[in-house]
């Protein structure tokens, strides 16, 4: 039988435990109403990384496609990125997933054979957990543009409101640049 | 060269947070993204507001006033006994837990201090300890605590974490409204000088200039002429909207944000295009020029004072009733509040619409309606003609703003309205629209910047709503009647569910109205081809 087939016989109990492990990130408190309150639109934070973490489990055993990884914990990652969490602790429930395996598998004599897999497989959450710091750089960045957005909405609004700057198009290059006019205040 | 750590000390992350102790020992600890900046001096001074002096909230000093406790415990003892409700909210909660898991802050982010019990509990048990026996003597067996530095801090950090959308007390079975807890806190806090630079600016500037913005009348109306020279390029109509015209029959009030913050400018587009087609004898005010009140985010007295405006400019005007336009809170503070704080405004009459002959009694004391109450009552009777095909390119959802669904039980109207000026409409799961709605998380004069961590979990449960309808049915633009929904919820939708536009409904009503004498429109209020008009199918 290879690895995948026992993880994936497996697959309820490691869920399980890979989740209570992410969810021991939070407050006991939180953790309580994450793990219980099963209505998705109650409870988004608590469904959007049990489903998440399912879907994760389930590309790695099948077809490992980096795409659909990616959608995957990107579901996680954007809510982690903007909670109470370091960039480590954000992205640490991936490494979570290698002691829950060799745990789950504790009661299983692995062969050479086994062995080889399981490597990688460990390679393979390796490589999961480089993508979730690109994910999550992304999303902090998102913050930062969105920061940066809404400052230059409402100054440029107003700027441009008050006639101090006026927009130029350019049809040829179909680009628009600001062009600032100064303007006597007292004239 | 900096030292590399060695394997084993990579090893040492701790992921999880520190072990929990009792709540009432766990210090405070304010993490930037959480908080916005603390008050500018001037702007409190502008006010007269207490303890005036610019300071920083990281700051370990908060340049706090002599005997500070003692001013927190006598406005307490104060209003304690001039609000019955507060001295009922303090007492009557027995902790069942219903309200815990209903809060946005909660919910997407995790601090159990966000739980609203266990927010208003931060104060419960300052109460406790000085106006009950049992706190008095028992203290923290009761469940009481000293007030300290540390709790000072903690209420801020917290109370200013609550966005007062009273979705909490929708749950509540003794209908504790734990928004009227943080309306307390922060009138506490704002008479220490702890108020944040994003309130107290537009507070200062609504004082004396009359908006939030602080924009003179000439920038007022410069911004309207834009928006006129918009209006003309798209329907080929020139309308001349009144600003300050005594004798007027009705005033206009609308949130500043409409007047530059796009998408609220389209939405004050749609005001004017829907009043210059129905011909209504309405006036501008450039000194009531602000719907929105942030002086509800600090103290009773300062809302009051800010919202005293609108009816003086009525009565100067001489105008028979105003209408309010598409904003949240400021309709909480004028359905509840403005007619026992500035009324009775008996020199006006109860608003009746000129074009149906509707007599809205809701507003028979205060004189104030909304604007989705006046339109939806023309297109029940029938009175504008519309075109919903021109929003065919729209899939759209519905956003009940906190205010104005908790508030003053404005459910329908905006859905009738949305129903007739559109084909698309898909409302978002039962348990986050109307009564239940969840806020945009950026509420009460938390639509800072800096916050914007905090704004984005709070926005969380909302977006994951949205994103369910646009996931379901292509939902493409949320429909909101708030400012500041309009304005936080882009940034909401930016993050969470990126290709979800937000609008106002006027918007929408705007796009579909055909006017009269209009030319053949091409193109939406924002400029962009209208379905079958250039190369948008």
């Amino acid at each position: 039988m290879s690895l995948k087939n026992i993880l994936s016989e497996k697959k309820d109990e490691l869920l399980a435990s890979w989740f209570d492990r992410i969810l021991d990130t939070y407050p006991v408190e939180t953790a309580k109403f994450l793990k219980n309150q099963k209505d998705r639109f109650a409870n988004p934070v608590g469904q959007a990384i049990h489903k998440g973490i399912g879907d994760i489990f389930q590309e790695l055993l099948q077809n490992g496609d980096i795409e659909k990884v990616s959608g995957f914990l990107d579901s996680i990652i954007r809510v982690r990125a903007v909670q109470e969490f370091s960039a480590s602790q954000a992205v640490a429930f991936i490494f979570f997933l290698k002691s829950v395996i060799r745990d789950g598998l504790a009661d299983i004599s692995l062969t050479p054979e086994l062995y080889d897999e399981l490597a990688t497989l460990e390679s393979q959450i390796d490589s999961l957990a480089l993508i979730a710091f690109d994910i999550f750089m992304q999303c902090r960045e998102k913050l930062y543009d969105i920061k940066a957005n809404e400052m230059k909405n409402m100054t440029y609004r107003l700027l441009q409101r008050a006639n101090m700057v006026t927009e130029i198009k350019d049809a040829e290059k179909e680009t628009n640049f600001i062009a600032i006019h100064k303007k006597e205040v007292n004239s | 060269m900096a030292k590399l750590p060695k394997p084993e000390e990579l090893l040492q992350i701790n992921y999880n947070p520190p072990p929990t102790e009792d709540w009432m020992d766990r210090p405070v600890e304010l993490k930037q993204g959480n908080f916005c900046w603390g008050a500018k001096g001037k702007n409190l001074a502008a006010v007269e507001f207490p303890n005036a002096r610019d300071w920083t909230p990281v700051e370990a000093d908060w340049k706090l006033p002599k005997d500070w406790e003692g001013t927190v415990l006598e406005a307490m003892a104060d209003r304690l006994s001039k609000y019955r409700s507060f001295k009922v909210f303090m007492d009557i909660c027995v902790r069942c837990g219903a309200c815990a898991d209903k809060c946005h802050f909660f919910i997407g982010g995790g601090d159990p201090k966000n739980m609203p019990v266990l927010r208003a509990e931060l104060m419960r048990s300052v109460y406790r300890k000085y106006f009950t026996t049992a706190g008095k003597y028992l203290g923290k067996l009761a469940g009481a605590r000293e007030l300290d530095l540390n709790v000072l801090k903690e209420w801020w950090y917290y109370f200013y974490q609550c966005t007062e959308c009273r979705r909490c007390s929708v749950f509540c079975p003794y209908g504790i409204d734990t928004a009227e807890i943080t309306l307390m806190a922060r009138e506490f806090t704002n008479l220490l000088g702890l108020n944040t630079d994003w309130i107290s600016g537009p507070v200062a500037n609504c004082y004396m200039k009359g908006n939030h913005l602080g924009l003179e009348p000439h920038a007022i109306m410069n911004s309207i002429e834009g928006m006129i020279d918009d209006i003309e390029t798209i329907t080929g109509i020139r309308i001349n909207p009144s600003f300050n015209r005594k004798g007027a029959e009705i005033l206009f009030v609308t949130p500043s944000g409409d007047l530059f913050a796009d998408p609220g400018t389209f939405t004050a587009m749609g005001y004017m295009m829907l009043f210059h087609e129905l011909g209504i004898d309405y006036t501008w005010s450039t000194y009531a020029s602000e719907g929105g009140n942030f002086g509800f985010f600090t103290s009773n007295e300062m809302a009051k004072r800010l919202n005293a405006k609108i009816y003086a400019e009525a009565k100067r005007l001489g105008v028979k009733y105003i209408i309010g336009g598409e904003c949240g809170h400021m309709w909480r503070v004028l359905n509840q509040y403005m007619d026992t704080w500035n009324g009775p405004a008996d020199f006006m009459e109860v608003p009746k619409s000129p074009i149906t002959g509707t007599v809205f009694d809701n507003a028979a004391s205060t004189k104030m309606i909304h604007v989705t109450e006046f339109t939806a009552d023309l297109i029940k009777n029938n009175k504008i003609k519309l075109d919903p095909s021109r929003n065919d390119d729209l899939v759209i959802t519905y956003h009940d703003s906190c205010n104005t669904a908790r508030g003053m039980g404005l459910l329908e109207e905006p859905r009738y309205i949305i129903n007739s000026v559109c084909n698309k409409f898909h409302e978002m799961p039962d348990n986050t629209i109307r009564e239940r709605t969840f806020c945009c998380g950026s509420g009460t004069g938390l639509n800072a910047s800096e916050n914007m961590e905090i704004r984005m979990r709070g926005g969380y449960p909302r977006a994951n709503a949205v994103k369910f309808v646009r996931d379901k049915h292509g939902v493409n633009m949320l429909a909101n009647i708030c400012a500041i929904d309009r304005a936080t919820l882009s940034a909401s939708m930016d993050y969470w569910v990126p290709g979800v536009r937000v609008t106002g409904v006027h918007e929408l009503v705007a796009n579909a109205l055909i006017m009269t004498g209009e030319k053949e429109r091409e193109t939406n209020l924002r400029g962009e081809p209208l379905p079958g008009k250039g190369g948008n199918e």
